[in-house]
This record gives structure tokens, sequence and C-alpha cells, in this order.
């Protein structure tokens, strides 16, 4: 029996929906009752101190963590503990991580066909044809034969963005993009970002580029204490913030 | 500004100082740096020279390299004319002497095998590595044990000498490899009763000796199962083995597991990969690669404690040799046996070792 709900893939509707979701580390409360709805093409940035719990928020759109409480729909699909469900949505949903985590010991291109390969069963050629086309969108083509500790932390952030883009997502997660970059190479992957927000993926993105979620953003989420504190317009958001917590916050970093 | 400094004129490349290149220059460096240096290494050369010269003259100068009883040989001088005599006795063990050439194809297979995944300038790796890993076992024991396509049978009673040190050492390093990754994989499970079983498992193999296992193999193990089911000794004993050695490749193994980043997996999890993928195409490539030195570690102490069989009356090179030293005809010819039998070990065992350095450096 198939209790799963389909929802019609009207664009008005959410892709991604949350729920009353709770979860706990052992007994710490880390994400408290969220509620979230998120429409397609739509652009979301969240930011709040460390240990807010806004990266676990969104490893829990992919199930990376599991949330006890709560419900959470990504593209019509319920994360619940069946592990079908589970890889459906990874498939629909690409992410990207603070540390790149490429597979050090496949080359660039065979970073960006493996799971094409392996999860999606494209033939070979194509693969490798499609990632080429990601691998020029992000600027680095050339270095398609190379292996990840061959490349800077920038191009290896790109050669992340090109991997996900290969499964061909709806939806992208940004876990801190470019928290462990050089100052220099943030700008390129920021512009990668961009230029992928202009093509209309929904992106959500934890980040404390606060320039490029002015840029990018249709709506801003700051957390702190697990909980979701203020959501706005970027306009509403560093202009006229309506919470003490977020005056603070703001205060610290763009004083900076 | 005086503080800053520009050279215009480039400084030609010179050879280094006389003193510091050559054999002299090399010797003053590393053997006669310093006086306490300089007396250890007269010290070591003068050890050598009390040992090395005798022994060169025992073993080689004043040998006696063939004969048919021990009374044929200079009593000053080695032996080695047991060693010629029994030589494929030593090798081949009881096998019929008719069906000789089936053991001798066996060992033209091995060395093919390895010889095509050794030498780099032979294409096709992957093709020589699943035929070693799938193939080469399955022909081996059926043209070894025969009894199919007209082969007489061989019982492996009769088998014996280095044929059943290799077949031992061959059989047991392809089973535990595989059986070792899964018992890893499944300490680190997150499903209790997987990692119960295995971890348990680890700890009851690696906490008995490996002679009350081959016993247990031997003489437990047939009261155990019904009698229908009766295990051949060699394979009793190959499974006693496996079974062995495969707790300590798990814990090599799971040693490598644990120095994959966490975000290794994620990165496959997010990528819509099961478990299974992200294991073999992602953690294991680069867990197994990180651990060479210590699979090659339980590779080598593997092929030393085949020997151990000998206390189950299964005819190994050592306890085949052991045997011969009571042959009245030989008596007294056991130093003679035994630095053989020692040498013939230390060969596999130095070549494995060498051939996983190969591996590590690409």
């Amino acid at each position: 029996m198939d209790k799963m709900v389909r929802e019609v893939k009207d664009p008005a509707s959410p892709v991604i929906r949350l729920n009353g979701v709770n979860k706990w580390y052992d007994n710490f409360h880390v994400l408290r009752d969220i509620n979230l709805d998120v429409v397609r093409g739509e652009k979301i940035v969240i930011c709040g101190p460390s240990g807010s719990g806004k990266s676990t928020l969104i490893r829990c759109i992919n199930a990376l963590e599991e949330h006890q409480e709560g419900q959470i729909i990504v593209d019509g699909t319920e994360l619940t503990r069946d592990l079908k469900n589970i890889e459906k949505v990874r498939r629909e949903v690409g992410m990207v991580f603070q540390q790149f985590n490429l597979f050090p010991h496949l080359t660039v291109l065979e970073n960006c066909t493996l799971a094409p390969l392996w999860v999606r069963k494209t033939a070979k050629k194509a693969a490798e044809k499609t990632a080429m086309e990601y691998l020029e969108r992000v600027r680095i083509p050339d270095q398609a034969d190379k292996y990840p500790g061959q490349l800077s932390g920038g191009q290896q952030q790109r050669v992340a963005i090109a991997r996900s883009l290969c499964m061909n997502p709806e939806i992208m997660l940004f876990d801190e993009p470019t928290s462990a970059l050089d100052p220099e190479m943030i700008k390129e992957v920021l512009d990668v970002m961009i230029e992928l927000a202009n093509e209309g993926m929904t992106m959500l993105c934890v980040t404390h580029e606060m320039g490029f979620a002015k840029t990018v953003a249709d709506r801003m989420i700051f957390m702190d204490q697990g909980q979701i504190v203020e959501e706005a317009t970027p306009e509403v958001f560093f202009n006229n913030p309506k919470s003490e917590r977020s005056r603070a916050f703001l205060g610290q970093i763009l004083n900076h | 500004m005086k503080s800053t400094m520009m050279e215009e004129k480039m400084i030609p490349a010179r050879e280094p100082p006389v003193n510091s290149r050559g054999v002299l220059g090399w010797m003053r460096e590393k053997l006669f740096a310093t006086p306490s240096q300089s007396l250890i290494t007269l010290t070591l050369i003068y050890g050598l020279y009390l040992i090395l010269p005798p022994l060169w003259q025992w073993a080689v100068m004043d040998a006696t390299w063939t004969g048919e009883s021990r009374s044929a040989c200079n009593v000053d001088g080695a032996c080695w004319a047991f060693v010629t005599a029994r030589l494929d006795q030593f090798i081949y063990g009881f096998y019929p002497e008719s069906e000789i050439w089936r053991v001798n194809l066996f060992f033209v297979q091995l060395v093919l095998i390895l010889g095509w995944l050794m030498i780099p300038a032979i294409p096709g790796k992957k093709l020589a590595l699943g035929l070693g890993l799938l193939v080469l076992p399955v022909t081996s024991w059926l043209v070894l044990s025969g009894g199919y396509f007209g082969l007489p049978e061989v019982e492996t009673h009769k088998w014996g000498g280095l044929m059943v040190t290799l077949v031992l050492a061959l059989y047991g390093m392809l089973a535990s490899l595989p059986v070792g990754v899964l018992l890893a994989l499944g300490r680190r499970s997150s499903m209790p009763v997987i990692r119960t079983f295995c971890t348990a498992y680890i700890e009851l193999w690696r906490g008995v000796p490996l002679i009350t296992v081959l016993f247990m193999a031997s003489v437990m193990l047939p009261l155990f199962v019904p009698e229908e089911i009766v295990f051949d000794k060699l394979v009793r004993a190959l499974i006693g083995i496996v079974m062995f050695q495969s707790a300590y490749m798990a814990e090599v193994v799971r040693g490598g597991l644990q120095a994959i980043p966490k975000g290794q997996v994620e990165a496959c999890q997010s990528l819509g990969m099961g478990y299974w993928q992200s294991m073999l195409l992602v953690v294991l490539p680069q867990a197994l690669r990180l651990v060479i030195p210590g699979i090659v570690n339980t590779f080598i102490a593997l092929f030393k404690d085949t020997s151990l069989v000998l206390v189950i009356g299964l005819f190994d090179l050592l306890s085949i040799v052991q045997a011969a030293l009571n042959d009245p005809e030989w008596l007294g010819s056991a130093v003679e046996g035994y630095l053989f039998a020692g040498f013939v070990f230390w060969l596999f065992c130095f070549g494995i070792s060498k051939y996983s350095q190969r591996l590590e450096k690409n």
C-alpha cells in the first residue's frame, strides 16, 4: 500500500515542505518546531550564529541527518525511515559541502560521472558529455583529467558543484560552501552559484556571505538556538531586522 | 630606500666541493663521520669478517651438491645432496609421478598471472586481476584434484611439499581478504545484530592460537557435522586458516576504514548512492590502498603459518622436509633441511613484500 500522497508538480506548490520538524542530538534539542515551505525556483539563504542548527536543518532535507518529529516532504516524497524514499529524494537533491568531499582517488571527470553511471545507469559516453558540459559551466574543463588533490580549493569546490549538477537535481543545498576557502577564491565559487541562481535552480544556502545573500536571496532565514527566529526578504532583513537577536547578529558580522 | 636589495648578476651553478663527492665523500659522510660512528662501522665489519668467510666455506666451497646418501657427503661442508636428491618430493609430495605435469601446470598458471600483474609493460591489469581472483582458484583446484575431463582423481592426502604450501597460501589469501573486508564493514555497521556478530567473531578467532583452530578443524569439526558431509582434511585446514586470518585481516581493514573521512560517505549519499555502491566505489578503494602494508603483513604471516598444518598430519614443505630427515640414509642433515625450507619461505615472503612496495608507490 502506498500511503504517500503524490502532489501535483504545480510550480506554485512547495517543492520542500517542513512541518513541525524537531531533532535532538541525544538530549540536545537542535531543531525546534521548524516550519518552512520552499517553492520551486526559490533561493533561500540561511544564516545565524554557529551552533544555531542551520547546517543540521539543510542536512535533514536530504536525510543526512534524521529528524525525530514532524514531516519533511521533498518534491512530493516524504522522508521516512524507508531507504527507497530517502535515496529517491537524494537523487533529486544536490549538496555542496564546506569540505568539498571530492573523491580523491578519482579524476575530476570520474568524480562527475560516478553517480550518473552507477545511480542513474547513464551510458558512459553520455555521462562524460554531460560532465564536460557542467565542468565548462564552472569554468574548469581543462582540469578534467587531474585529481582533486592537484586543484586549488576554489577549483575543488567548483568541481563539487559540477558533480552535484551532473545528477540533474531539482534542488541544490549549499552547506557553507565558501567557509573553507582562501579569501581570493571565494568569488569564483560565488560567481558560479549566482549563475546557477539566475538559471532558476531552487537553492538553499547556509552561508555567511552577506553580499551573496543580498544579490541572490528571495528570502532570508535567521536561525538561533534551533529555531527560525526571523524570515524576511533581504531588504527588510538587512535594513530593518525585527528581532533583537537578528540585530545583534547582523551587528556582529557587518561591522567587521 | 637602502633596505631593499637587488642582484642583477646571476650566480652560475658550481660542482659541490671535492670532499663531499664520490665514494670517498660518501664513506666519510655515512661511515666515518664521527669517532663513535667509525668505531661502530669497524666493529660491524669485524663481525662480518668472523661470520661470512666460514659460512661461505661451509655452504659453498666445501659443500657436496649431489649424492645418494649422507655418506657421500664431505664431512666439513654442507650436504646439499640431501636437498637435491629429495627435491621432487619436497615440491610435489606424494603426488603420482605420472600426474606431476598437473602440478607444474598449476605453477605455470601462477607464474603467468603473477608476471602479468607485476610487469608494468603488459596491459590489461584488470583482466589479469579478475582471472587471478576468480578463474585461477577454480582451474587450479580442478587440475590438481582431478576427477573431471578424464583426469584421474588425486586425493589431497597425496598432495604435499611446496605445492601444499602454495595451495594453502593462495586460497587462504584469496578468501581471507574478502571475508576480512566483510567482517570489518560488519563491525562498523549501524545494525546492532550484525555489529555484535562480527565483533564477537573477530575477538573469538583472534584470541585462539592457530594450532588450536587447526586441531578443532581436524578433530572436532567431524564430530559436529553430519557424517554425510565429510570435508577433506586439506579443505578443513583451509577453512580453519581462513577463519583465523580473516579476523586479523578484518582489523587491518577496519584501520583503513576509520581513516576515511565521514564526508566521503556523505558525498556518496547526497548523490543517491546506496551503501554497497559507496563502499565498493569510494570508501574501500581508498581504505585498502592505505593499509597495503598491513594486508601484506597478514599475508606473509599467513604464508608462514601454513607450516602449522603439520600438527594435523598434512605434509607442507616444512613437514615433508622434517619427515625426510628421519630417513636413515640421510641422518644428520637437519641443518641443511631447515636452511633449505627457511630459504624457500623467505624467498616467497620477500617476493610478496617487494611487490607490495611497488603497489604502494603506484
